[in-house]
């Protein structure tokens, strides 16, 4: 291919190593990260056909879905939790993988520690199995889910069978104004181009509010470029991004550090390089957003009303809309500030980095949680959680009535035991509201981390904007 | 993986617009360390009430439905999370087709990798097969995979795409990762251009 480039078709071209004739392409991957839901499977996979890893020193492993956010001294209660955890450092130790112990303070959520370690760079693919890989994205990455199947077949091969993803840019000018953050960003995203608005693509985020997104906030948007249904996420790489990796203790040292930044500074899109799909809007317009259904495009301003299922033309989604509102407990109409919530949970790979604790401290600085709210708060890491307890956040939190608790994905999706009960009503910093999803029966609502703080403490769904 | 040559069996309806994977299979069914027996946990929670009776009104519920070998879906079917064991719930239960206007990207590449066809339609040929599947015992349907045609209760065949690649594999139950080690060779060329050229990587 000649002619102007996006970020992505860089990537892309470069990772080639095959190209058939009908047009699939296999793809090298230069980073595969393995946690203990999605990888059972596919170990068991390469004993039974007498395969070894590839390339070890390719792969990082550490459990997080089913770790318990309590003591992690004691024994992981739950047998299967404690059977899948314990089989992730049996794998990593026949086959000879580097792996960290998930009562390590290094241990996280895979997509917080990836960048976190230096083990996500600039430029490179990273693969694991699930589906917020796209978080890595934020650093210039080409990065995304896959399955247990193609687990294996990274594993076996250090290679992907794939197609290549269309381009997709959204361009989000001005700047976000205070308060908001890129949480309401990413789902007022969604809510513009909905969650199959991106499906076949890789989305690339630029404009002048992307460009002043702390690294952690660019993490929170490309996150949930798959709610939007792409696959990917990308930001150029740029002088923050630089800062952020310089010195991870995966990252390249010193003697190479200045090679690799001069080859990363090639990667942004060449001027005039072509997108199949272009979608803008500017941050100035943005208001805080949370979801009211069961699935992250219905999303609306804090100050907007729950939407009429009859104002809906088409029959698909009047259906859907009145589905969403009978297992949600909500009338048509009513205000989203009306909607009084039991438990608050601030945590995931979406919203669980340290400006996250920051702007959830923030609002919860000085102030209690209501008295019919349980609130959570779960570092994406044990050195997230560290460095939020010398600068006191912590002491915030429990002064303020929240649980402090160790990292891991807990009540993102209520494996480990954190979970709602049926019924229940959750403002959750995490980034799926399905029927379900946090527990059986339990409710969604997705903010940012402060508005989540704001809900704990009014009891109800809130402004933030009324608490600054 | 098992060849995919033909199938024919009852197709269960099911329109709702994204269908999630965590309606297919909720997270807690996914501490499991085999790929097998998910099929009895298969939409978990739209299928059975919280004290583990059947829902009588939910479609695989209902009597021929029981046996359904096809579901016909709605758009962006298979959203959200990437957990194979989606299709691996499928096909435990006995589904080994899908057809929906569109899918999700990541459980198109899953069910691929396990033996269930994904077929991709317009809408209105959807609908027809919709109301096909709503009827019960007589909601009978074939596949062709080879000739790539779907063969409606009333006879009617309506032709598919597929891509080349997925289709050669399935047709011959064929493993990817066989398939990739025989380029082992240019593998290893591609690693060693880029371990000078990238060493830190």
């Amino acid at each position: 291919m000649s002619g102007p480039k996006t970020l992505f078709d860089k990537i892309w071209e470069k990772h080639l190593v095959d190209v058939q004739d009908d047009g699939t392409c296999l793809i090298y991957i230069d980073r595969h990260i393995i946690h203990e839901i999605t990888s059972a499977q596919a170990f068991d996979g390469l004993r039974e056909n007498g395969r070894k890893p590839r390339r070890p020193k390719s792969t990082l492993m550490v459990a997080d879905h089913n770790v318990p956010t309590s003591d992690r001294s004691l024994p992981i209660e739950n047998e299967e939790s404690r059977i899948q955890v314990e089989l992730l450092e049996k794998n990593a130790r026949e086959f000879n993988l580097p792996f960290i112990d998930y009562r390590e303070v290094r241990q996280g959520i895979v997509h917080v520690i990836g960048p976190e370690q230096g083990f996500t760079l600039p430029g490179c693919t990273l693969v694991c199995g699930d589906s917020h890989t796209s978080t890595h994205g934020a650093l210039g990455a080409l990065a995304f889910g896959i399955g247990t199947s193609e687990v294996e077949h990274v594993l076996a091969t250090q290679t992907l069978i794939q197609s290549p993803l269309k381009n997709m840019r959204i361009t989000v000018d001005g700047s976000l104004p205070d308060g908001l953050t890129a949480k309401d960003l990413i789902l007022a995203i969604i809510g513009k181009i909905g969650t199959a608005g991106g499906t076949g693509h890789v989305i690339e985020y630029a404009g002048r509010a992307i460009e002043e997104l702390s690294i952690e906030g660019r993490m929170t948007v490309c996150n949930m470029s798959i709610e939007a249904g792409a696959r990917a996420g990308l930001v150029a790489p740029d002088q923050k991004t630089f800062d952020y990796v310089m010195g991870r203790p995966m990252a390249p040292k010193a003697g190479q550090w200045e090679h690799a930044v001069k080859m990363w500074k090639q990667l942004p899109s060449d001027e005039g390089a072509a997108y199949e799909t272009e979608v803008t809007l500017n941050a100035a317009d943005i208001e805080p957003q949370v979801t009211w259904g069961t699935n992250p495009e219905m999303v609306l301003p804090i100050s907007a009303n729950i939407p009429n299922p009859a104002d809906e033309q088409d029959p698909g989604r009047r259906d859907l809309y009145e589905r969403a509102l009978k297992y949600m407990e909500l009338e048509a109409n009513s205000k989203l500030t009306d909607i009084h919530i039991d438990k608050v949970f601030i945590g995931s790979c979406t919203n669980s980095r340290i400006e996250d604790m920051r702007a959830a401290a923030q609002i919860a600085k000085g102030r209690k949680v209501a008295d019919s709210v349980y609130a959570m708060v779960v570092p994406g890491s044990g050195l997230i959680k560290e460095q939020a307890e010398e600068e006191g956040l912590d002491k915030i939190f429990t002064e303020a009535g929240f649980d402090w608790r160790e990292p891991g994905c807990s009540m993102c999706l209520g494996m480990n035991g954190d979970m709602l009960q049926p019924g229940e009503r959750s403002a959750s910093t995490s980034n799926r509201n399905f029927e379900g999803r946090q527990g059986p029966g339990g409710r969604t609502h997705l903010v940012s981390p402060a508005m989540a703080a704001a809900a704990a403490i009014n009891g109800h769904l809130s402004d933030v904007r009324d608490f600054i | 993986m098992e060849k995919f040559t033909k199938l024919d069996g009852v197709a269960a309806p099911m329109p709702m617009i994204n269908c999630d994977t965590d309606r297919i299979i909720p997270a807690r069914f996914l501490k499991t360390i085999k790929k097998t027996g998910l099929g009895v946990n298969l939409f978990n929670d739209v299928r059975y009430n919280e004290d583990g009776s059947e829902k009588p009104d939910f479609v695989l519920n209902k009597g021929p439905y029981r046996e359904a070998k096809f579901l016909v879906a709605g758009e962006n079917f298979g959203c959200g999370s990437s957990r194979e064991h989606a299709p691996w719930a499928l096909m435990d239960f006995g589904i080994k087709c899908v057809i929906a206007p569109s899918f999700a990207d990541i459980f198109y590449n899953n069910s691929f990798k396990n033996g269930v066809l994904l077929i991709t339609l317009p809408q209105e040929q959807i609908d027809r097969l919709m109301d096909d599947a709503e009827k019960g015992a007589n909601a009978r349907m074939a596949v062709d995979l080879e000739s790539q045609e779907i063969t409606r209760p009333d006879g009617e065949t309506i032709p598919f795409d597929i891509d080349p690649h997925r289709k050669h594999c399935l047709l011959n139950g064929l493993d990817d990762i066989g398939l990739t080690m025989q380029k082992d060779e240019k593998i290893s060329t591609y690693e060693g251009a880029r371990n000078t050229a990238e060493p830190w990587l």
